[in-house]
């Protein structure tokens, strides 16, 4: 149908046809509000093709899944960190902030066969601070730093936005520093009795 | 006392209903949920809407004029209120039947423009002053092709009776004292030949015993758009550009009271297009030969079915012409104040006067 502006001189019946058709159109949406639009991911073939019924979800019920490859919440799975540093190093916010302890002895194994030398007794993650720009994620040499799909963490206080995930109490920090101060002192001992043994040959 | 109480009830009962299918009908128009969360697919939203108003603390500005301030809602919800007075609910259950009611209830509605000045004027704030102002300017000037509308019934009707009026669009039209001998014709034409006082249903409606009055339908309901401020004819409080028109500074009960009005305007206009021109309580099916389908839903006169389906016939009827009002709400975009007025004052009082004339000349077809 050829297509023009209506104006005072537009006939009786165009303009009640326009009218019309008007009714119609949101008649038609009325009728399509059965169907509702599928919570399904951009990746999917048929995101582009729901064209009718109601667009919206109902959020926190549902949700579009987000992509593998999103950058969202970060997660440490802090068994498996060596406590590097790197991604504290690497962070253009400096949101990481890791307080490392020498261990006195190994401590074990991470996941993919890397020994284990420093305990972490402060790995705090600023998530109000991070830019979600992943660069943490691409330097850790044992993948234990990641990103995870969860978005919506917001929080009423501003501190609960740092993610602490460290495993040790305080106390038990506390006795590791004692334990490599120990060891320290005893090595230290021992080297200077060392050296005076030698002083004395 | 008691029909106040019921029709007071019935018209609560019929708001918030309404309220809820405002939402729900333009969520959906719109592609959208509407309310959700509050009962089974939100349909407590309106309840609890309510209720939140009514808790809220009730503000009078410093600087209003108190006693105006105050009085304003109630008596623009008494005006409108009162016009149910007169409304027939079904063939035998009308709150105050007198002779008169179609002259009263356009009387008694009028009232409402004083209050809305008074609420306008009272908040002593130049937006609600203005709103008041748009209103009333438009609610004035569509009360007069509503009216010739309205007039064009009563000139077929031969009658200021909405009950009277009601009686005639149907197959009970010699059951009313002083219409035993009268008959119905098709298209109201003796010289058609086809008697229709047995068909009823939609055959007997004003609208096809005078096939004039539908233009005069709808010149009415858009004059009724208008005169409860409904959009497309809602510059007076515009949602999408203003926060409220006269009633910016009313809060908690009082705003709630204004909002009933509004909603119950809503209703009495509809109310009263179905009885002037939809056959009021009367079923739309008609008799065919064999098949009384008329006589099988109006029930027995004086019963409990007869109540039953005149209540059921009315309602829904009602109901149907508030949902075109909603329907239209969401379709059309809002008239400019002097297209409004070129629509009143050029378009419909000029067409409402010839129906007038028209209607005048149908009924000396009808004797
Ligand atoms: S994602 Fe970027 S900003 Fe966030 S913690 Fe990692 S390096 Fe820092
Ligand atoms: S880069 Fe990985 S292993 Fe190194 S400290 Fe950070 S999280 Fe731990």
């Amino acid at each position: 149908m050829e297509r023009s502006s209506v104006t005072h001189k537009t006939g009786f019946w165009e303009v009640t046809k326009s009218l019309l058709s008007g009714l119609r159109l949101t008649w038609r949406h009325f009728r399509n509000a059965d169907k509702r639009r599928a919570p399904v991911p951009v990746m999917d073939a048929d995101y582009f093709k729901q064209p009718e019924g109601l667009v919206t979800l109902t959020y926190p019920y549902e949700a579009i899944p987000v992509p593998e490859n999103g950058r969202y919440r970060l997660h440490n799975e802090i068994d498996d960190c060596i406590v590097c540093d790197l991604c504290a190093k690497i962070c253009p916010v400096n949101c990481i902030t890791i307080e490392s302890v020498k261990a006195t002895e190994e401590i074990g194994m991470t996941s993919d066969g890397t020994k284990k030398r420093l305990y972490a007794p402060i790995f705090d993650i600023d998530m109000a601070k991070c830019c979600f720009c992943g660069l943490c994620t691409t330097v850790c040499p044992t993948d234990c730093l990641t990103m995870t799909p969860v978005y919506d963490f917001a929080e009423v206080d501003i501190k609960n936005m740092i993610y602490h995930f460290t495993d040790l109490t305080p106390e038990q920090a506390e006795e590791k520093k004692q334990l490599l101060a120990k060891q320290q002192e005893e090595m230290a001992a021992a080297k200077a009795a060392a050296l005076a043994a030698r002083k004395q040959q | 006392m008691l029909a106040f109480a019921l029709t007071l009830l019935l018209l609560l009962g019929i708001v918030i209903v309404l309220a809820y299918a405002e939402r729900k009908v333009a969520a959906f128009m719109q592609d959208r949920m509407g309310p959700t969360e509050a009962g089974p697919y939100g349909s407590l939203q309106s309840v609890l809407d309510v209720v939140k108003l009514l808790q809220k603390e009730d503000i009078v500005p410093a600087a209003a004029d108190k006693k105006l301030f105050k009085l304003a809602p109630i008596l623009i919800f008494a005006a409108v209120f009162a016009g149910f007075a007169v409304i027939p609910f079904t063939p035998d259950l009308i709150p105050a039947g007198i002779g008169i009611g179609v002259f009263y209830l356009l009387a008694i509605i009028s009232l409402d423009v004083v209050g809305l000045l008074m609420a306008g004027w009272g908040s002593n704030n130049k937006y609600a002053m203005l709103g008041a102002m748009r209103s009333v300017a438009q609610i004035v000037s569509y009360e007069i092709p509503a009216g010739l509308a309205i007039l064009s019934v009563v000139m077929v009707c031969q009658s200021l009776d909405f009950q009277e009026i009601s009686y005639q669009q149907g197959i009970l039209l010699n059951r009313f004292p002083g219409l035993e001998f009268e008959t119905n014709w098709l298209f109201g034409i003796e010289a058609l030949g086809i008697n229709t006082t047995n068909i009823g249903g939609i055959t007997t409606w004003n609208i096809f015993r005078a096939p004039i009055l539908l233009v005069a339908f709808v010149i009415y309901f858009i004059a009724s758009l208008a005169e409860s401020n409904r959009a497309p004819f809602d510059i007076p409080e515009a949602e999408s550009e203003l926060v409220a028109g006269f009633h910016v500074e009313y809060s908690g009960f009082r705003f709630a009271i204004l909002f009933l009005a509004e909603y119950s305007m809503m209703v009495l206009v509809s109310l009263v297009a179905v009885i002037l021109f939809l056959g009021s309580w009367n079923t739309p099916l008609p008799n065919l030969t064999a098949l009384k389908f008329a006589n099988w839903t109006t029930g027995t006169v004086g019963e409990l079915s007869g109540i039953l389906w005149g209540g059921f016939w009315l309602l829904s009827k009602t109901f149907v012409l508030l949902f075109l009002q909603l329907q239209i709400r969401w379709t059309y975009p809002r008239l400019r104040v002097d297209q409004l007025m070129h629509l009143c004052w050029k378009v419909l009082t000029p067409i409402a006067l010839g129906i007038v004339l028209l209607a005048g000349i149908w009924r000396l077809l009808m004797v």
